[in-house]
């Protein structure tokens, strides 16, 4: 099913509007900050209209993942042609783009947080123009990656977002930002670097026929990247549990493994949390993080289905790895937002768990996991913003007895702290359980292991809540002022989202089902041998 | 015999154009005393030379008894090296340096041209006396050029060195040349390639022959280990013509180096290959040597500049490095890979032009090219500080700018001919540049100027020409067709599949 506004297609509309917003904060005068906080905020307030008709009118039974016919939204524009000449094929990209159940709830997820992020923005002074101008680029690069169907403009996304991330941190983060910034910058070009000679060997192997003209030519095209048949024999990549196949694999892994971030991989993400300004950690665990996972399921998954399932115990070790060692870590830490970036280490361990299950309960609660991820830490990071705001500090050992003197602020704490721990009732709680009880189905005792990550989880986030808002409060903060109205326009949206979710999950799962469904089959199947018939 | 030069005379318009060009810049330069006319004679003789050079696409033709080939790839580094031309003069026009020696201002202009008529020689020589011949004249006016501000000291070190390298590497090369003439008995590459092909030439002999001739290319393109003279000389040369040798020099070696290895000494009766790619003479086994020396280059290059404050020679090793990536794509004996490096040239032209702008145009201001000179740039010149940020990101190969593009195709040809751990040497050094590009973005946005915060301003023709830099930086990352169709299609050398 297709949707347009203006003859152009919402998926573009979503990736491109803030592009146009980009556009229009650059014109305007540079004293006019106002204008330009109000040009950004209306462009991620569109995506959110945006993304509720895409919710509205988004088909729970279509599948998408390999094929075409049952992606949704999708639009497909040829971009480059570069005809053949003798010695070299011809050269076709094409500008496609679709969502389906698994990049369905990123695309929402996407279109929240920026908004979310754009409001926690406001008191941003410093510059306020190259700001809004990044990340509004940033907003670009983050959704292009979740819509991009064709594997060379999915790279194109992923590598916009790069240098915007690296200024926004750079220029706006903390104390030791050049340092941050930098570390992000290399760890995450080293990544997709890999990932490019991935790309490569790829498209030399994958033809498929052109419709048009009925001669076969190699494409990006990562769903025809999904079917066997098209790897031309003989091709560096043909063939199944080649050992070209398995490096490949391995280099697309470590791309996203960087982005997860996976153990051993995962020292940027501190340094970047703690440096990086309240809403681009709100952005960089709400949304990037997720972009790791999101490619792993997206391409590496159903692109090699047999080095997928060859490295499923390592991959599903590195997850538990991320648990309890991310857990541990977090509960080491004496500064706030460190605590909150290991959790995000913690916590999307469970995302790999869950999806390297490979069973439907795995992979739902992998995806959901994803989503709640993304809604749970960014009220987080947006709960230290608040404080350290008021505080300039972020010690945990410097603050106590905050519940009397911030009530309002406290009972938005409350819920996320304990959708944060797995409380059931909230939205943590569901997708962890589902996670869980997938990965218990193929990893027994990994999944009985890794539920230490659970419990050590309740206790650093209980151990916080009782440092920080219970006890005595310091005499210094006595004048602390409740959370503002800007504030809880930020949060509330997402505590209610946690809440409804945690109650009634159904809305989500729904979106999901089909397409995890049958990703969980397609993978199993060595991909798609068996749909194939063969 | 007559009759043949007076047919081939005919195709050597663009170079006839450059010799009236420079006969006329040396009158103007006696006759009037503006010297704004001769840089206007200059612009108007490339603006000829390149019409001609329009008038040449499509021919295929090998002239003056094999001499000299007009074909497809020379007429496109034809294009390479008088776009590269006309974009100096037109930074000449407002760099402080060059401006400041007002009395010899002619004689820079008329040099220009002379080292331009010996590229132009250099792309399409197909006999080794020739391919000395034109290396010479590009070399010697390179050497005046580089020590043009001869008041700078280090102008006239760098000019010394660059002779004395120079010199030795000429050497080399004529030495080498000699070799493989005693071998095969002719100085015609044509010739050559039939002699070897026939395996009529002993194989240390021509290893060492070639390997001599390829230090003088190595030379000119400044790989490792011939490199040594490229920072000193980068270094101290007037911006200008550190960027024409980093571009436009480097453009007429690789040309050459191409042309020698492919007509000279590969093997294209090997039926066995795909189409496209060909294999090396017998004793002729070169292509290790060539990935030793890719490899050594572009590592060498990045890691050295990471160590750099001052700016410019920054650039002088990034320049090295990337060197090294284009080599990469020489390595594969292919017709992809030739396409490949010949992108990346393009490319090249337009993001290394544009860093080098903008380092000229901070110097014109601040009078410093150090590292330290780019603080607070961000704010004191958005436009200038974003136009670098763009050239260092297309230098570093990220989409979606236009050296992604040429990095793409590069390492898509070592994909493609499999070999992916060259690939994957490649890619690991982009992310090495990454770090000492980074620097500077670093001072530009991160650091606040320690000196003077007031705004820089330019005038309108400095913006003109930043932009003409920019927008294809940019444009050709989004839409590449076009250039990549041109360069395929100009892959073809004459006499050879």
């Amino acid at each position: 099913m297709s949707f347009t506004i203006l003859n152009v297609g919402i998926l573009t509309w979503m990736t491109f509007l803030p592009i146009v917003g980009m556009v229009v904060v650059l014109l305007l005068p540079k004293t006019n900050k106002g204008a330009m906080r109000w040009t950004a905020l209306a462009v991620t307030v569109f995506q959110v209209v945006l993304a509720g008709l895409i919710y509205a009118n988004f088909n729970r039974g279509m599948t998408g993942i390999n094929s075409a016919e049952t992606m949704q939204f999708k639009e497909l524009f040829s971009w480059i042609d570069i005809k053949s000449v003798a010695w070299f094929g011809r050269i076709h990209i094409d500008y496609f783009v679709g969502i389906d159940g698994i990049s369905a709830p990123m695309v929402l997820l996407t279109a929240l947080i920026s908004f979310v992020a754009v409001i926690a923005s406001w008191n941003i002074e410093k510059a306020v123009k190259g700001y809004f101008a990044l990340f509004l680029l940033l907003d670009t690069g983050m959704m292009g990656v979740f819509v991009a169907l064709d594997f060379f403009l999915f790279y194109v996304f992923w590598e916009v977002m790069l240098l915007p991330m690296y200024f926004l941190i750079g220029v706006w983060g903390g104390p030791r930002r050049e340092y941050a910034a930098i570390k992000f910058f290399i760890y995450t070009l080293f990544g997709s670097v890999l990932m490019l000679l991935a790309l490569l060997a790829l498209y030399f192997s994958v033809t498929v026929v052109d419709p048009a003209t009925g001669e076969k030519l190699h494409t990006f095209n990562m769903l025809a990247m999904m079917n066997p048949a098209n790897f031309e024999p003989g091709s560096i990549l043909s063939g199944l549990n080649t050992y070209w196949r398995y490096v490949a694999y391995i280099a697309l892994f470590i791309g996203f493994a960087i982005k997860v971030p996976l153990f051993p991989f995962h020292t940027w993400l501190p340094d970047a949390h703690v440096e990086a300004p309240t809403a681009i950690s709100v952005i960089l665990a709400g949304v990037l993080l997720k972009m790791g996972t999101y490619g792993l399921m997206r391409v590496a998954f159903p692109i090699f289905p047999d080095a997928a399932m060859y490295y499923l115990y390592p991959l599903a070790f590195i997850g538990f790895i991320n648990i309890v060692y991310g857990a541990l870590c977090a509960m080491a830490q004496k500064d706030f937002k460190k605590l909150i970036a290991y959790s995000s280490i913690s916590h999307m361990g469970i995302v790999i768990l869950g999806m390297t299950a490979m069973n439907t309960q795995g992979m739902m609660g992998a995806v959901f996991q994803m989503f709640n991820h993304g809604t749970i830490t960014a009220m987080l990071f947006l709960i230290v913003g608040v404080i350290y705001d008021r505080s300039h500090t972020r010690g945990l050992d410097d603050f106590g007895g905050l519940m009397n003197q911030m009530p309002k602020y406290s009972a938005i704490m409350v819920i996320a702290f304990f959708a944060a721990l797995g409380l059931p009732g909230l939205s943590g709680f569901i997708s962890e359980a589902f996670s869980f009880l997938g990965a218990f189905q193929t990893f027994r005792w990994l999944a009985v292991a890794s539920t230490l990550g659970i419990i050590l989880t309740a206790a650093y986030m209980l151990w916080t809540l009782q440092r920080v808002f219970l006890g005595t409060l310091p005499d210094k903060w006595k004048e602390l002022p409740d959370i503002n109205g800007r504030e809880l326009v930020a949060l509330v949206p997402l505590a209610i989202i946690v809440i409804i979710l945690g109650i009634y999950p159904a809305p989500m799962l729904n979106m999901m089902n089909a397409s995890a469904n049958y990703l969980v089959d397609f993978v199993r199947g060595g991909g798609g041998l068996t749909l194939l018939g063969k | 015999m007559l009759q043949l030069i007076l047919q081939s005379i005919g195709y050597i318009r663009p170079e006839t154009a450059l010799v009236f060009t420079l006969l006329s810049a040396i009158v103007a330069d006696l006759v009037f005393k503006r010297k704004a006319i001769v840089a206007g004679i200059v612009l108007g003789g490339f603006a000829a030379v390149a019409y001609y050079v329009v008038d040449e696409i499509g021919v295929n033709l090998s002239i003056f008894s094999n001499m000299l080939a007009v074909d497809p790839f020379a007429v496109y580094f034809k294009f390479v090296v008088v776009t590269a031309s006309i974009i100096i003069v037109l930074f000449s026009l407002s760099s402080n340096e060059v401006l400041s020696s007002t009395r010899r201002i002619g004689e820079y202009y008329a040099l220009l041209v002379a080292m331009t008529t010996g590229m132009f020689f250099m792309v399409g020589a197909s006999n080794l006396l020739m391919m000395y011949l034109s290396l010479e004249l590009t070399s010697i006016s390179s050497y005046l050029l580089a020590g043009f501000t001869k008041e700078a000291p280090d102008s006239a070190e760098a000019s010394l060195k660059y002779v004395i390298y120079g010199a030795l590497s000429s050497g080399f090369m004529l030495y080498g040349i000699s070799i493989i003439y005693g071998l095969t008995g002719s100085l015609d590459l044509y010739s050559i390639n039939q002699v070897l092909t026939q395996g009529g030439a002993g194989r240390l002999a021509l290893l060492f022959g070639g390997v001599l001739a390829i230090a003088g290319f190595g030379y000119k393109i400044s790989a490792v280990p011939f490199h040594f003279w490229t920072p000193d000389v980068y270094e101290g040369a007037p911006v200008t013509i550190t960027a024409f040798l980093s571009v436009a020099s480097k453009a007429a070696g690789f040309a050459m180096l191409m042309r020698f290895l492919k007509v000279g000494f590969a093997d294209l009766t090997v039926a066995t290959l795909p189409a496209g790619l060909w294999a090396t003479v017998k004793g002729f086994e070169l292509t290790n040597v060539l990935i030793i020396i890719a490899v050594l280059t572009m590592t060498l290059g990045n890691l050295v500049a990471i160590w750099q404050d001052n700016v410019k020679r920054l650039l002088a090793y990034s320049s090295i490095a990337h060197a090294g990536y284009m080599l990469l794509g020489l390595v594969v004996l292919g017709n992809d890979g030739y396409a490949a490096t010949m992108i990346y040239f393009v490319v090249y032209l337009f993001m290394n032009l544009g860093a080098f702008y903008v380092v000229m145009l901070v110097a014109n201001k601040t009078g410093s090219e150090d590292i330290q000179a780019y603080k607070g740039l961000g704010s004191r010149s958005p436009l200038l500080a974003v136009a670098m940020a763009i050239f260092l990101v297309s230098l570093t190969g990220l989409p979606p700018t236009a050296g992604f593009i040429g990095k793409l195709y590069l390492f898509a040809a070592l994909i493609r001919a499999k070999l992916i751990w060259l690939a994957i040497v490649g890619v690991l050094n982009s992310v090495i540049s990454l770090y000492y590009y980074v620097r500077i973005f670093r001072n530009m946005f991160l650091r606040d100027s320690e000196g003077s915060a007031e705004p820089l301003t330019f005038d309108a023709m400095s913006i003109v020409v930043l932009l003409v830099l920019l927008v294809p930086t940019l444009a050709l990352g989004l839409y590449f067709g076009p250039l990549v169709t041109f360069a395929q299609n100009s892959v073809a050398m004459f006499g050879v599949r």
